[in-house]
């Protein structure tokens, strides 16, 4: 009974164990969501293809450091995202900005999509103008269409 | 012959993009610090914890900034190199020692020779997020006025000391 009852109270204990890495007091639920919105659009320049927010790297882990610091000392955003950007480049922002050395990255899908559906309209009005201008069946050839469509006549043909 | 003309074209232009593609370094992310003034700091000395140092201290000279540390393989690869030119006197090289352990990099150091005037000692690493830098060792280059003009990423070779960096300084301390 009595070492039960000590087990139950080193396992309440057990979160103390990790107590001493939590040097940076994230108390503040509503302060820790705007760090991982932020954290989600600024680039990992470590691991390149994350963001700081889904990154463990110890560059993201202290530039989130830097994120909460900054915007619990009243900074917004935008002034946070700017620091960012002059000190690591555009590149650290997760979703490049839209200006003129950006658009074919941007648009390039959308041009692809719209050439793509140029050529096939083209191919399309050519292979209809070609139908038309086959030459029309006369009332034999339309029996012999006809009985061979319904399978009835097969002979020489094994396809 | 010309429906196979088109799509041949169009992935030749891929390839040649590809190809390109593979030549580019894409950790080499270009500093928007160049030519612009050095961010300021003030940080405690390695050696002396008393005794401060700021980029404003080094005004009116030419030198470089080597951000090392002595958990970073790269760097130790790097130091004698460091040694080297800070034995040839060209130009001053000043240390900052990034998140790094104090007693760990004093004893480096001691041990393989200290390339650096001076260095600061950064224990968090904000000077390091200030100055950009995401992957030691980094080295820039500060001119007289105090603007950055130059950063390598990653390890010096010889190379690139001989070709860029003593030029690039020599330049500066003419102009």
């Amino acid at each position: 009974m009595h070492s039960r009852f000590l087990f139950l109270v080193l396992l309440l204990l057990m979160p103390l164990a990790h107590a001493d890495q939590a040097v940076i007091k994230k108390d503040d639920p509503v302060l820790e969501k705007r760090v991982r919105d932020l954290s989600a659009h600024l680039r990992c320049l470590v691991c390149q293809n994350q963001t700081i927010a889904d990154s463990n790297a110890e560059l993201a882990v202290d530039l989130k450091n830097q994120v909460r610091e900054k915007l619990r000392q009243g900074q917004s955003e935008q002034e946070i995202l700017d620091y960012m950007v002059k000190r690591y480049g555009e590149f650290v922002l997760f979703s490049p900005l839209v200006k003129s050395t950006t658009w074919l990255l941007w648009f390039g899908p959308l041009l692809l999509l719209l050439v793509g559906m140029g050529v096939l309209f083209v191919i399309l009005r050519q292979r209809r103008k070609m139908m038309q201008q086959a030459p029309a069946l006369n009332a034999d050839e339309h029996a012999r269409a006809a009985s061979l469509l319904s399978g009835k006549e097969g002979k020489g043909h094994s396809c | 012959m010309n429906r196979f003309l088109l799509p041949l074209g169009a992935f030749i232009v891929l390839v040649i993009f590809l190809w390109i593609g593979l030549t580019l370094n894409p950790r080499e992310v270009p500093s928007p610090l160049i030519n612009k003034v050095a961010p300021t700091f003030r940080l405690p000395q390695l050696h002396d914890a008393a005794k401060t140092i700021g980029p404003e201290d080094l005004r009116g000279k030419v030198w470089l900034l080597n951000v090392w540390a002595s958990w970073c393989v790269t760097c130790r690869q790097e130091h004698p190199l460091l040694v080297e030119l800070g034995r040839q006197k060209l130009v001053p090289i000043y240390g900052l020692n990034y998140k790094d352990n104090r007693d760990d990099g004093l004893a480096l150091l001691r041990n393989s020779g200290d390339p650096y005037t001076l260095s600061a000692y950064d224990r968090e690493g904000n000077v390091g997020i200030d100055w950009g830098v995401y992957g030691v060792p980094e080295t820039f280059v500060i001119d007289k006025s105090g603007l950055i003009r130059h950063k390598f990423i990653g390890a010096l070779t010889p190379e690139l000391i001989q070709n860029k960096l003593i030029p690039l300084v020599k330049e500066l301390n003419g102009a």
